[in-house]
């Protein structure tokens, strides 16, 4: 079962309604009944309302969230409790961290997965099928079961509290690979790379010149993925940077929830300034992203 | 391998106008020179090229992944503490006879099965029906796949926290609605299976969107003709699903089935963060410990290293075993249809 999405399948969606009815399509015959539309209706409400509700619970103060029935509507205090738990968890100082983190995260992979992509796609070399079986092995390995070592190695390198600490073991990224495989055998035709070859291209002129170009909608989507990937990471940012240090947003957030009695609605100001970004992102990039994810989804 | 990296790079950085076309009054014993040198770098550059792309993936996986994952398993051979992580004794396989001893974790192995269960089946039995709807012919569709997505852009810390609230016994949303329908408060933290949904309640809202969005992938890949001589034949829309549909499916089913199985083993941050007293014992009976949680737990909060060790390398034959029963299951598959 290979791929038979190109990148306008999935993210050009709209234009693709008006200009043809969709007979091409499984199940595209059938038109939505009201029923689906009212399935489809819930289970938005059903995706929505946490996060809804996380900022009704932001804007009023401990009190109110500790009697019944629990609050419906907005109330006032959510800009006073923003900056608050703003400050209490240095949020600033963690939005950098985070930023910074995932953003150097997401292009080295986006850069080194696309260039192994290729190799993988388009390139013959001795060891190829079983240098790719040991990337799928990968994708089926859990990193987590690897934070003793990494623990010990990072304490051994003296980069506890420090981002490199973070940065490093998230570059490995088999999926990476695979997705960017999976675009390039596709989406770059044998014929453009001969023709350069023929040209007397080198192989990374190759690279520069033919690849990126033509994998530049995939690398976008697989960037976007890793930044959301590396900005919700939890468990082994939490292992390695201290909440007194140098935090990322998820450890200063989790952070909130500590301390003898803590204020409901301020852990709620600073989980709904954690998620903020990423949402700000779905809302603009959400098709592509979208499109993206069902295009790494259907695999050969 | 960096050094094959360098030997493949020059011909980029040198030949900068067409190195395989020299100039036609360049002096002919020099041009054969010239060709002779630059066949034999474009030779190095078709034989190494390839392995120089390959090559920051797999010295990173060696690094990060590879070795981490072995060294995991030497250190679960001896004792080593948080102490003095460096200092390592011998002690062959007593962290494993240990763990095995300890009903604590036969709870975290239980816990995290009946977990995995509550929040996988539930999940991706939904993500099937949403993406079979969303396979229909829709207004606003994008609209509806990018709303699913919602819950995937949250993070877990963030997620977590809300539902604690949202699962507050006394003044939590949930108890509130129940109680409108003449349900009893319920205690979401101290209840064993009540936590324990709870638990899985986040899980599957975080990525039922997400599973949905692959299901909807794999369908819209089968061909249209599969419809329409089942339509021929008689089948209505339930039958086309069940007989065209779902047989389709089967490798992505698979494939969630094992992402999914992947990611309930290693639960972590959802039961940490959903224990009002945010402790690491999964709940004051232990009551939604995962494998995840008691792993930290032995690791970090009683520096016992080599155990924790040992509770990941069994982590790890158990998922070894659990790809194993998936490929034979796919190949039965294969084979049968």
């Amino acid at each position: 079962m290979t791929t038979t999405l190109t990148p306008q399948d999935t993210t050009d969606e709209k234009p693709k309604r008006i200009r043809r009815p969709r007979s091409a399509r499984a199940g595209g015959q059938m038109h939505a009944g009201p029923i689906a539309y009212i399935i489809l209706a819930l289970f938005t409400i059903g995706s929505l309302f946490p996060l809804v509700w996380t900022a009704i619970a932001a804007s009023r103060d401990t009190q109110r969230l500790a009697q019944t029935p629990p609050p419906f509507w907005f109330g006032s205090n959510l800009f006073d409790n923003l900056e608050i738990a703003w400050n209490d968890a240095n949020l600033g100082e963690a939005f950098i961290n985070t930023t910074f983190v995932a953003g150097v995260s997401a292009a080295t992979i986006v850069f080194l997965s696309t260039i192994a992509g290729f190799a993988f796609a388009k390139l013959r070399f001795k060891g190829r099928g079983a240098m790719m079986l040991i990337v799928i092995g990968t994708m089926m390995v859990p990193p987590q079961l690897s934070v003793i070592p990494l623990y010990m190695m990072v304490a051994e390198l003296g980069w506890t509290d420090q981002l490199k600490a973070v940065i490093f073991p998230s570059l490995v990224s088999a999926f990476g690979v695979f997705f960017m495989r999976q675009y390039l055998i596709q989406a770059l035709p044998d014929e453009i790379i001969e023709a350069a070859r023929v040209d007397g291209a080198s192989s990374w002129r190759v690279v520069w010149h033919v690849v990126f170009p033509a994998a530049r909608p995939a690398m976008a989507v697989l960037g976007m993925l890793m930044f959301v990937q590396t900005w919700n990471d939890f468990l082994w940012p939490f292992l390695v940077l201290t909440q007194t240090g140098s935090p990322t947003v998820q450890v200063a957030v989790a952070g909130l929830g500590r301390g003898f009695t803590p204020d409901q609605s301020l852990i709620m100001a600073g989980a709904l300034l954690g998620t903020l970004p990423l949402l700000l992102v779905f809302a603009i990039f959400g098709k592509q992203i979208v499109g993206g994810i069902m295009q790494g989804a259907v695999k050969g | 391998m960096t050094t094959r990296h360098d030997t493949a790079a020059p011909p980029d950085k040198e030949g900068g106008a067409a190195p395989g076309r020299p100039p036609a009054d360049a002096v002919p014993e020099v041009d054969k020179r010239r060709r002779a040198r630059l066949s034999r770098r474009w030779q190095r550059d078709m034989r190494w090229s390839p392995y120089a792309f390959v090559s920051p993936f797999f010295l990173l996986f060696l690094a990060f992944g590879l070795f981490p994952l072995i060294y995991t398993g030497w250190a679960s051979l001896h004792t080593v503490e948080m102490t003095a992580p460096t200092d390592m004794e011998w002690a062959g396989l007593r962290n494993y006879t240990r763990i095995f001893e300890d009903d604590f974790f036969w709870n975290a192995a239980k816990n995290t099965l009946t977990i995995g269960i509550i929040s996988t089946v539930p999940q991706l039995l939904m993500a099937m029906g949403i993406a079979h709807i969303l396979n229909y012919k829709l207004r606003g569709s994008t609209f509806y796949r990018v709303m699913m997505l919602a819950p995937y852009a949250t993070s877990i810390a963030a997620a977590s926290l809300v539902f604690v609230l949202l699962f507050g016994r006394d003044y939590g949303m949930i108890n509130w609605a129940l109680n409108a329908v003449g349900i009893d408060n319920i205690d979401w933290q101290n209840d064993k299976w009540a936590s324990q949904f709870a638990v899985s309640s986040i899980v599957i809202w975080r990525w039922t969107g997400y599973n949905a969005l692959i299901y909807l992938a794999a369908m819209q890949a089968i061909p249209q003709d599969l419809y329409e001589s089942a339509a021929l034949d008689g089948a209505n829309r339930w039958q086309q699903f069940i007989h065209v549909t779902l047989p389709s499916l089967r490798p992505t089913i698979l494939f969630t089935v094992v992402v999914s199985t992947i990611g309930a083993s290693q639960l972590f941050g959802e039961p940490l963060l959903f224990d009002a007293n945010k402790g690491t014992s999964g709940g004051s009976q232990h009551q939604f410990q995962t494998l995840g949680l008691y792993l930290y737990e032995q690791g970090w909060v009683n520096q016992h290293l080599g155990r924790a060790s040992a509770i990941a390398w069994t982590m790890f034959l158990i998922l070894i075993v659990v790809g194993i029963i998936n490929y034979v299951i796919s190949r039965r598959l294969r084979a049968s249809s």
